[in-house]
C-alpha cells in the first residue's frame, strides 16, 4: 500500500469510525442517530442557505489551519494563530471603518491591513525566537493573551466605552449581493474565494519558490540549513510571519465578511485553535487542510440544526469532532491495521 | 568440537526482500567468531534472529545440540544468550548499577535492594577486569566505559554467549585495544563470542573463526589463521578490493589554504585551537591524524564560517576568508565534506535528489528569480548520483533519510566534488561505511588531487590517514605536532605524536 494512500485512509477511516462512534452515544442517549444524522445533513446541505453559511463557516478554518500548517512545514508550532486572527481583526474593521476609499481601493486595504496586523503579532514570535531562543509556544500563547487584552481596550477607546466598532461600509465588506442572493440571503461572502486563493500561494511558496525550499530545509534540519549557507534566523522569523500573514487574514475574514465589525470579546474566538486541528487532518499540505476545513466547518455549522430539527443536543458533534481529531492523531493505530490487511492480502 | 549455538540454514524475508538466505553459523564453545559482511548484507537480521526479535522463515538454531524456538528475546536471555549493541540502550541519568538491574530489578518486600545488587556487580566487574564504578552516573563516563556496562548486563543475566554489535565503532583506539583483552579474558572464563563487524584488521586479531555473508546469503566459514585479509575482503565484497591505495607520486603546487596561528574556542569558551599554523598546496592532500577532541572539529567548524574564530588567519587562494559566513566560504572554493552527514550533511526528510543541490540551489540555473526549477533539480541529481553511483530505491525522489550510510555518504561527496572547488575538506569521509565504499571514496579524493586540488582529510584511522595522503599533520591539543611523510613513518610514530610526544627528529621533514 502507498504511503501517499495511507495518508488519504487515515482521515478518512477516521471520520467514518468518529461517525460510528457519535450513532452509539447517541442511541446509548436515547436518541434517533439516524434522525441526528440527516438533520446533521440538512444543516449543512439541505438548501442554499445552509450551504452558503457553510461555506461562510469553513472560510476562516481553511486560513487559520493554513497559518498553522505552514508553521509546521517550516519547523515551527503557531499556537499563536488566536492571537495574530484577534489582531488581523481589529486592523480590518478599523481600516474598514476609519477611512472613505473607493471600494477597488478600500477593500483590498483592509485585507492587507489584516495580513499586516498578523503578520507582525507572528513576527514578535519568529523574532523572540531567532534571537533570543525563546520558544515559540511560550511566546506566542503568552502573545494570545496580550492580543485578547490589546484589541478589547482599543475597541473600547475608539468606541468610547462601547463594546463594538461601527459596522464596515459597503466599500470595504467581503460581502456581495449576488452571493447572498443565490444562497437565500446566508451571510457567505467573498471571503472564499481569498482563502481559496491563499491555498494556492502556501501550495507556490512551499513547493516551487526556492524561499520554500530554504524554509523547509531549515525547518527540518538547522544544522545542515547552516552548513549549506542558509541563515536560519531570517529564515525563522520569515516563516512566522508568513505563518501571521494567513492568520491576519483569517481575522479579516470574521472583520469584512461574517461580523461586519470587531466586538469586545470575553474570550478567544477559538478558531485560531481549531486551525492547530484543521491542520492535523489536513496533514500540514494546502489541500489537505481545505478539505479539514471543509470538514470541520460544514459539522460545526450543520450541528447548530440538529436541536431544531431532531432535539439532539449540538455536543454530541462535538463529540464526533474530537473523536476524529484523535484517530487522525493518533494515526498510527490505523496505519498498523491498514498494513496488516494489506499484507493480509499479499498472503493469499 | 562441541558447539554452543548452531544456525542452519537459516532464511528470514521482508515481503519480497530476502535478508538472509542459507545461512550457517556454528559457534564453538570458548571461541571468538566473527561475523562478517557489508552494511545492509545482513548481518544484524541473522543475530536478531538468534536473539528472538525476527523469526525465521526455514532453517534450525540448537543451542547445546537441542533445537529451540527463540520467540522473543526473553527466551534468548534464558538460554544465557546476550547482546551488547552497537548503541547503547542506557539510561543517561541513571548509575551504572541502575542500569543493569533495570527490567529484572531484584526486590524484597517492594524495595529494591540496590546496594546488594551493587556488590554484586562490583565483584562482576573485578573478575572481568572491567573496572567499572557501579554507582557511577552513565552520563558521566566516558563511551568505552559505557559499553563495558553493557557488557556486564549481559553478565549479570547469566548470559554464556555474547554477541557484540560493531562494538568498535564509536571507540578510541586506545579503547579498542581494552576491549580486545576483556574479550579475551571472557572467553578464558569459558564464555562464547559473536562478534559483528566489518573491520578485517579486527577480525585477523581477535577472532578464531569468521563466517562471512554477502547481499544475505551464507557465503562459508573460514578459520582466521589460515586466511589474510585479502581473501576475507573478497569473500565480503565477492570481488578484489585493494587496501593499498594506488595513487600516482603527488606534484604539490602552490599554497591554496594557508592557516596562521589561529585561535578558536568551543561552545564553552574554552580555547580548543591553540595557535595552529597549517598548509596545504595544490595537488596534494594532507591528512590530519589525531585523537578525537583535539581541535578537529573546532578546526573545520573554523575555516568553513560555521564557528567564529578568536584569533588568526585563514587564507584561500591569497584571500582572507577569515569569518567569513558559511556561504561566503563556499563560494570562495572551500568543499566540506562534514563529519556528521546526519546534522550537517543532509535534510534527511529532504529527497535525495534536493540534498544535492543544498549548497547550490540559490544559483542559476536551478533558481530563476523566486522560482526554484525543481526538474533542473532532479537532472543534475540524477547526473552527480550515475556519476558517484548512489545507489537507491526510487532514484533521485527517495528520502535521504532511507538511503544507506555509504549511499548518503557518496552522495554528499558527489555534491561537494561535482562543485569544483579548490579546496576540499573531507572530515571522517569514511566512518562507518564499508570496504567497498571505502575505496570508492578514496579514489575519488586523489582524483581530486590528480586533478590539480588541494585536499584536507581529517580522520581518526591511521590506516586512512597512512593510505591516502601524500602528508601526514598530527594534531594534539589544538595545535599540529608534526608534520610527516608517509612513507617514512610507522604507525607507533605516528601513535606517539597523537598522544602528544614529540619524536626525536629523524626522518621527518
Amino acid at each position: 500500500m502507498s504511503n501517499r494512500l495511507v495518508n488519504i485512509l487515515v482521515p478518512i477511516i477516521s471520520i467514518i469510525i468518529g461517525l460510528a462512534v457519535g450513532a452509539i452515544v447517541m442511541l446509548v442517549s436515547g436518541y434517533d442517530p439516524v434522525a441526528g444524522y440527516s438533520a446533521l445533513w440538512q444543516g449543512i446541505f439541505g438548501d442554499a442557505y445552509s450551504i452558503g453559511n457553510s461555506i461562510r463557516q469553513i472560510t476562516p478554518y481553511i486560513l487559520a489551519g493554513l497559518a498553522v500548517a505552514f508553521a509546521f512545514r517550516t519547523g515551527l508550532f503557531n499556537i499563536g494563530v488566536e492571537g495574530q486572527l484577534l489582531m488581523g481583526w481589529l486592523a480590518a474593521a478599523w481600516v474598514g471603518t476609519a477611512f472613505e476609499l473607493p471600494r477597488l481601493i478600500h477593500l483590498p486595504l483592509a485585507l492587507l491591513a489584516a495580513a499586516a496586523a498578523g503578520a507582525f503579532w507572528a513576527f514578535l514570535v519568529g523574532y523572540l525566537k531567532a534571537q533570543f531562543n525563546v520558544h515559540e509556544v511560550i511566546s506566542s500563547i503568552m502573545l494570545n493573551y496580550t492580543a485578547l487584552f490589546v484589541t478589547n481596550s482599543i475597541i473600547k477607546n475608539i468606541t468610547d466605552g462601547g463594546f463594538k466598532t461601527e459596522t464596515v461600509p459597503p466599500s470595504a465588506t467581503l460581502r456581495w449581493q449576488w452571493l447572498r442572493d443565490i444562497t437565500d440571503n446566508s451571510s457567505m461572502h467573498l471571503g472564499i474565494i481569498v482563502a481559496l486563493a491563499m491555498v494556492l500561494v502556501m501550495w507556490f511558496i512551499l513547493e516551487k519558490t526556492t524561499r520554500g525550499y530554504e524554509l523547509k530545509s531549515v525547518g527540518f534540519n538547522q544544522n545542515a540549513a547552516e552548513y549549506a549557507g542558509m541563515s536560519v534566523k531570517k529564515n525563522i522569523i520569515l516563516a512566522m510571519t508568513i505563518s501571521g500573514v494567513f492568520a491576519g487574514l483569517a481575522g479579516a475574514m470574521e472583520a469584512l465578511g461574517t461580523y461586519q465589525n470587531a466586538s469586545i470579546k470575553a474570550g478567544f474566538s477559538g478558531i485560531g485553535f481549531d486551525g492547530i486541528a484543521v491542520a492535523l487532518l489536513g496533514a500540514n499540505t494546502p489541500l489537505g487542510v481545505l478539505f479539514g476545513a471543509a470538514l470541520f466547518g460544514s459539522l460545526k455549522y450543520g450541528a447548530l440544526n440538529m436541536p431544531n430539527a431532531s432535539g439532539i443536543p449540538e455536543e454530541i458533534v462535538s463529540i464526533i469532532i474530537a473523536l476524529i481529531i484523535l484517530l487522525v492523531a493518533s494515526g498510527y493505530v490505523i496505519r498498523v491495521f491498514l498494513e496488516k490487511m494489506s499484507k493480509k492480502k499479499e498472503a493469499k | 568440537m562441541e558447539y554452543v549455538i548452531e544456525m542452519l540454514g537459516i532464511r528470514k524475508e521482508f515481503g519480497n526482500f530476502v535478508a538472509n538466505n542459507n545461512i550457517t553459523l556454528q559457534l564453538k564453545k570458548g571461541e571468538i567468531h566473527a561475523l562478517l559482511g557489508e552494511n545492509g548484507a545482513g548481518k544484524s537480521t541473522l543475530m536478531n534472529v538468534l536473539f528472538g526479535l525476527y523469526q525465521p522463515e526455514a532453517g534450525e538454531i540448537k543451542v547445546r545440540g537441542k533445537s529451540v524456538k527463540i520467540t522473543d528475546p526473553n527466551v534468548a536471555n534464558e538460554l544465557g544468550i546476550g547482546m551488547v549493541h552497537q548503541h547503547f540502550m542506557l539510561v543517561e541519568n541513571f548509575t551504572v548499577t541502575e542500569n543493569i538491574i533495570l527490567g529484572s530489578e531484584p526486590t524484597k518486600a517492594g524495595f529494591i535492594k540496590i546496594s546488594e545488587a551493587a556488590k554484586e556487580i562490583q565483584a562482576l566487574s573485578e573478575r572481568y577486569h572491567l573496572n567499572v564504578d557501579p554507582y557511577a552516573k552513565i552520563a558521566d563516563i566516558s563511551v568505552g566505559m559505557q559499553q563495558r556496562v553493557e557488557i556486564l548486563k549481559t553478565l549479570y543475566r547469566g548470559a554464556e554467549i555474547l554477541i557484540f554489535d560493531e562494538p568498535t565503532a564509536s571507540l578510541t583506539p586506545q579503547e579498542i585495544d581494552e576491549l580486545i583483552s576483556i574479550l579475551r579474558l571472557l572467553i578464558s572464563e569459558g564464555k562464547s563470542i559473536i562478534i559483528i563487524t566489518h573491520k578485517l584488521k579486527e577480525i585477523m586479531e581477535v577472532s578464531d573463526r569468521v563466517t562471512i555473508i554477502r547481499k544475505g546469503e551464507g557465503i562459508g566459514t573460514v578459520v582466521t589463521e589460515e586466511t589474510n585479509p585479502n581473501q576475507l575482503a573478497e569473500l565480503m565484497v565477492g570481488r578484489q578490493v585493494s587496501f593499498k591505495t594506488v595513487k600516482k607520486e603527488a606534484t604539490p603546487g602552490e599554497v591554496i589554504l594557508d592557516i596562521e596561528n589561529l585561535i578558536v574556542t568551543d561552545n564553552r569558551g574554552i580555547e580548543k585551537v591553540k595557535g595552529l599554523n597549517l598548509q596545504v598546496r595544490r595537488g596534494e592532500i594532507v591528512g590530519m591524524a589525531g585523537i578525537d577532541g583535539n581541535g578537529q572539529s573546532e578546526l573545520i567548524e573554523a575555516i568553513t564560517g560555521l564557528r567564529k574564530t578568536k584569533s588568526g588567519k585563514v587564507m584561500l587562494n591569497g584571500k582572507d576568508i577569515t569569518g567569513l559566513k558559511p556561504r561566503a566560504v563556499t563560494e570562495a572554493g572551500i568543499g566540506h565534506i562534514p563529519q556528521d552527514r546526519h546534522k550537517h550533511g543532509l535534510v534527511l526528510d529532504f529527497p535525495i535528489g534536493h540534498n544535492i543541490v543544498l549548497q547550490t540551489y540559490y544559483q542559476k540555473p536551478i533558481s530563476k528569480g523566486i522560482i526554484m526549477d525543481y526538474k533542473k533539480v532532479n537532472d543534475i541529481a540524477r547526473r552527480v548520483m550515475e556519476e558517484y553511483d548512489v545507489r537507491t530505491g526510487n532514484g533521485e525522489m527517495t528520502l535521504a533519510r532511507s538511503l544507506s550510510g555509504g549511499n548518503q555518504q557518496k552522495a554528499i561527496i558527489g555534491r561537494e566534488v561535482d562543485r569544483d572547488p579548490d579546496l576540499l575538506i573531507a572530515a571522517l569521509p569514511t566512518r562507518g561505511l564499508d570496504v567497498g565504499a571505502i575505496e570508492f571514496i578514496h579514489s575519488k579524493l586523489i582524483e581530486q588531487r590528480d586533478k590539480g586540488k588541494a585536499v584536507l582529510l581529517v580522520s581518526f584511522e591511521l590506516d586512512e590517514v597512512m593510505n591516502v595522503s601524500d602528508r601526514i599533520a598530527v594534531i594534539y591539543d589544538g595545535m599540529i605536532m608534526d608534520t610527516v611523510n608517509p612513507k617514512d613513518t610507522t604507525e607507533q610514530d605516528l601513535g606517539l605524536l597523537m598522544a602528544g610526544e614529540l619524536l626525536a627528529k629523524g626522518g621527518n621533514e
